[in-house]
């Protein structure tokens, strides 16, 4: 039987700016059930990352967070106090940062950092820290395990200091694992093994993981399900499946033309582009926040805020309201020939 | 009523206009309550330096023993008299004048043992952040070496061994404090080197003179505006602190850190005496960090430590 | 490590090599030395006698090469007052000095540190503002007017601690406050900087996703990584301390180096002179050489230049 490790219903982010009040996250609702891999997908500034961060609580300390629902496993987490949090955090749930060159504290030994964490939430030895820690190093690929618990940050590569990241999140095997871009920082033949040995370990260990990022290609090798935000707000949500064949929210449907395919995209034809900018997400605002660069946008777009509705079978959902009108057609297509 | 609200997606006008740099940093300047207070004291100060021989009562050089030790006006004395509001000294010369005068002094040697400091360390930080290398290397031994002596003691062997003046103490302080300038300035001038408008300045060839005042320059003034009044309030409190141990300005010229040291075997039983010119030395060191702390917040707020 | 150590011990021998030529050469600022311990209106012939007394008619170069042969050897030279070598003298008062530094940070540090980390903890607030007020004031304060203004207060006011003298621990804590309080402004900006920089940092993000408690994410993570720059620093001021004590010694009347300086300042006794700035600097050099390699030593990342 599939369990629910993550429920997120109506979660909200505001941040006090000098013009107002930003809203980062707008009414985000998604879960994550044992053995699913989410990915959440947007561009920079789309309120993916304090998606995550309000997950964990780990929000700036200006940011206020509200949600309908917040559960880990089953258990409420919205009005828990800090301390009630900070023991959750480590044990049931983890998170993976973008940037591993400094993520690490430079003054201690990635041994005495791998083994406070379990030390901190489990009542075992130091020996039995220091030999969980070595076991989860070369699970995660790194040889020579033993040495290099003394070694520090500095004197490891972006690649194995995140590879140590991900060690340090499992080890007091979490329910759930929250990685932002945890691959956007390494290099290319690096990416692929890391996104390799994370499905694998999520598979091991039968995790729920979520995982950010702006990279579609990415999305496409490892998610089960797909949440696709834009400006604060969930757009489109589904099975990966689902999203790839049928996108029907035009923010998706743009993204997917932006990507060149081998067999597909000819020759000589003009990559894809969304026009136009993000939105400010400062103060109340009415309409689509895609609007301003959709292809499709009428005044109708403009006049209300639109709900996410069902788009097809399966959890498909999408926020347009043009979306039933649009299946079959081309963004770029119907671009070109309105010029 | 949503018809009211903004459209989602569309970027309002000021969203896409900005204010000019220059009303911004008027605007930082006139919301700065430390610069404005800080500058306020100081201008005070000044204008009190710039009109003492208009506004002093008294003469600070005349002496009237038998007028001597009066205390100030807000003494509960029978001898306090409005003729002398600050008190007179052991000497029986009228304080607040020689308060005013001194200010003069404090002023004058905090000024321009600041230009010369300055320009020593602004042109040794500037060559060294430029261009880099042998000329950094040398400029960093240089420093070193400076920052290994006791300021104070070599100021007071100097001054002992040639004789202590007015302008012996400028240029022993302007020869000694320019430390925190080359220090300063070359990390400003690093920084402002590996800009790409410097690197393009050099492909159109142009010379390094010209690179240097047109470029360079304009992008360090505000850290050296920053630092030149903190090494100002810093000479200032040397020379109060060499004039306090007699080796500053001599007597009988009314230099605030002399009037304490003059006061000190006095100051149990006459306390103003020293209360006076200590607190404003104070004021006016305070006034000028304050606006130093105040210039550099609002152009460069980085640099806040 | 060892590499490092090497490397910037030659800097200092060098450094410490400039300083003794400076040093010496500073008798020679005003021209002739011997007209300077001669006095003004002296005869020719006392002059001559005087430098053919003292080996200033030596070429220069041997004269130093002299006294920095002797220098190194613990060698002095003899004072003109006090008929004793000057290192006997020296060392006998220089312990004085170093416990009134060692004090003086001390006291220092345990105001700084934790003022610095709780306005950093709480940013902004009414803590922070009134933190931040206090090192502007401590910071425009003359050394020699607070001391005094404490000798009044704490000594002969209220009665709490002696005044004068250095025979007990109790002589020093006036002292010690009077010396120390100028540097705290400085290492508590630098602690709350450090503190507030750190703690925005993505490893102490890392440390509270891991679910570690607010005390050990403060104490163990951030702390430790914000106070190696404090550290470096303290290790430079306490030389600052010992040059600047001077002032303090002077007004407390305590056998020191300070004290010990000023009288032979005074008196003109050159070799006491040249070898108490040539003692400190050194002293300074082997400071800033700690400061370095605690530096190293507590950041990893260092260990590698």
């Amino acid at each position: 039987m599939t369990e629910r490790i993550l429920t997120v219903d109506d979660m909200r982010v505001d941040l006090p700016v000098p013009a107002g009040t930003l809203h980062a996250v707008q009414g985000v609702s998604f879960h994550v059930d044992r053995g699913e891999t989410v990915c959440i997908v947007g561009e920079s500034g789309c309120g993916k990352t304090l998606t995550a961060l309000a997950v964990m609580d780990l929000l700036p300390a200006l940011a206020r967070r509200t949600a309908r629902r917040l559960e880990i496993g089953g258990r409420s987490i919205a009005g828990i106090s800090e301390r009630e949090m900070s023991d959750l955090r480590g044990a049931d749930m983890a998170m993976i940062f973008q940037e591993p060159m400094t993520s690490l504290n430079p003054a201690y030994s990635i041994g005495n950092q791998l083994e406070e964490a379990v030390l901190r939430h489990k009542s075992v030895s130091r020996r039995q820290a220091r030999e969980r820690a070595v076991y989860l190093l070369e699970r995660v690929g790194i040889t020579g395990a033993a040495s290099r618990l003394r070694q520090y940050p500095h004197q490891l590569s972006g690649g194995l200091r995140q590879r140590v990241m991900i060690a340090m999140a499992l080890m007091c095997s979490p329910k759930l694992i929250l990685a932002d871009e945890p691959t956007t920082a390494l290099d290319v033949t690096i990416q692929a093994q890391i996104l390799h040995l994370l499905a694998e370990l999520q598979r091991e260990f039968a995790m729920g993981l979520v995982l950010i990022t702006h990279d579609l290609g990415v999305v496409a090798r490892i998610a089960t399900r797909v949440v696709v935000m834009y400006a604060g707000q969930v757009v489109e949500t589904g099975s990966a499946a689902a999203i790839f064949s049928a996108p029907s929210h035009p923010y998706t449907r743009g993204l997917l033309a932006c990507i060149p395919v081998p067999g597909r995209t000819k020759r000589g034809e003009p990559l894809g582009t969304i026009h136009g900018m993000v939105p400010s997400l400062v103060g109340e605002r009415v309409g689509c926040r895609f609007a301003g660069r959709c292809d499709y946008a009428t005044e109708a777009c403009t006049r209300t805020n639109v709900e996410l509705e069902g788009a097809g079978s399966g959890g498909h959902l999408v926020r347009c309201i043009r979306h039933a009108e649009l299946v079959g057609t081309t963004p770029r297509r119907e671009a070109e020939a309105a010029l | 009523m949503t018809a009211a609200l903004p459209r989602a997606g569309m970027p309002t006008a000021d969203e896409i206009l900005a204010p000019s740099p220059g009303a911004l940093l008027r605007r930082r300047i006139l919301r700065h309550w430390g610069l404005l207070i800080g500058g306020l004291i100081l201008g005070t100060i000044v204008l009190m330096a710039l009109t003492a021989p208009l506004v002093a009562p008294h003469d600070p050089y005349d002496q009237q023993l038998a007028r001597k030790l009066i205390p100030p006006i807000w003494h509960a004395s029978a001898k306090a008299t409005w003729a002398h509001p600050l008190g007179t000294d052991h000497l029986g010369r009228d304080y607040l004048s020689r308060l005013l005068y001194g200010a003069q002094i404090s002023l004058l040697i905090g000024f321009s043992a600041m230009l010369i400091s300055g320009v020593i360390g602004t042109v040794l930080g500037v060559l060294a952040g430029y261009f880099g290398g042998r000329t950094d290397m040398v400029v960093n031994f240089i420093v070193t070496t400076r920052l290994s002596m006791p300021v104070v003691l070599v100021a007071l062997a100097v001054v002992s061994i040639v004789g202590s003046s007015l302008t012996v103490v400028i240029w022993v302080l302007g020869l000694l404090i320019w430390d925190r300038f080359a220090v300063v300035m070359r990390s400003a001038t690093q920084q402002v080197r590996s800009r790409e408008f410097v690197t393009a300045a050099q492909a159109l060839g142009c010379s390094t003179p010209r690179i240097l005042f047109t470029e360079v320059a304009p992008n360090i003034v505000n850290h050296l505006i920053v630092v030149a009044t903190l090494e100002m309030a810093h000479a200032i409190l040397l020379e109060a602190a060499l004039s306090f141990l007699g080796l500053g300005v001599q007597p009988p010229t009314p230099s605030w850190g002399l009037m304490v040291s003059e006061a000190k075997g006095l100051m149990f039983f006459d306390p103003w005496l020293i209360t006076i010119p200590g607190v404003a030395l104070f004021l006016l060191v305070l006034a000028i960090n304050m606006l130093g702390d105040g210039l550099r917040d609002v152009t460069a707020p980085e640099n806040r430590a | 490590m060892l590499a490092f150590t090497l490397k910037r011990l030659g800097v200092a021998l060098l450094v410490a090599l400039t300083v003794s030529v400076i040093t010496f050469s500073m008798i020679y600022v005003s021209g002739d030395p011997a007209i300077a311990i001669a006095g003004e209106g002296a005869r020719a012939q006392d002059i001559d006698a005087i430098r053919k007394f003292y080996g200033f008619d030596r070429p220069i170069p041997v004269q130093y090469y002299d006294w920095l042969v002797g220098a190194l050897q613990g060698d002095f030279g003899r004072s003109y007052h006090m008929r004793q070598p000057v290192s006997d003298i020296i060392f006998s008062r220089l312990p004085v000095t170093m416990a009134l530094g060692a004090a003086a940070i001390g006291f220092a540090l345990l105001l700084a540190i934790p003022l610095g980390v709780l306005a950093a903890v709480r940013p902004n607030s009414f803590f922070d503002r009134f933190a931040l007020t206090l090192a502007v004031i401590g910071q425009a304060m003359p050394t020699f007017w607070f001391a005094l203004t404490l000798v009044l207060w704490l000594g002969v006011y209220w009665r709490l601690l002696p005044i004068t003298g250095s025979d007990s621990w109790q002589n020093f804590v006036m002292p010690a406050i009077a010396l120390g309080y100028y540097v705290t402004p400085a290492v508590m900006r630098l602690t709350r900087a450090g503190v507030l920089e750190v703690l925005s940092s993505d490893y102490i993000r890392t440390a509270r996703a891991k679910g570690l408690r607010p005390p050990t994410v403060l104490f163990k993570h951030a702390l430790r990584n914000a106070i190696i720059p404090v550290v470096s620093l303290s290790a430079v001021q306490f030389g600052f301390m010992l040059g600047g004590s001077i002032v303090i010694e002077t007004i407390f009347q305590i056998n020191g180096l300070g004290y010990l300086a000023w009288e032979s300042i005074q008196r003109k006794d050159l070799p006491t002179m040249q070898a108490i700035v040539l003692v400190l600097s050194v002293i300074y050099v082997l400071l800033t050489l700690l400061a370095d390699l605690l530096n190293a030593f507590l950041d990893p990342r260092l260990r590698v230049a």
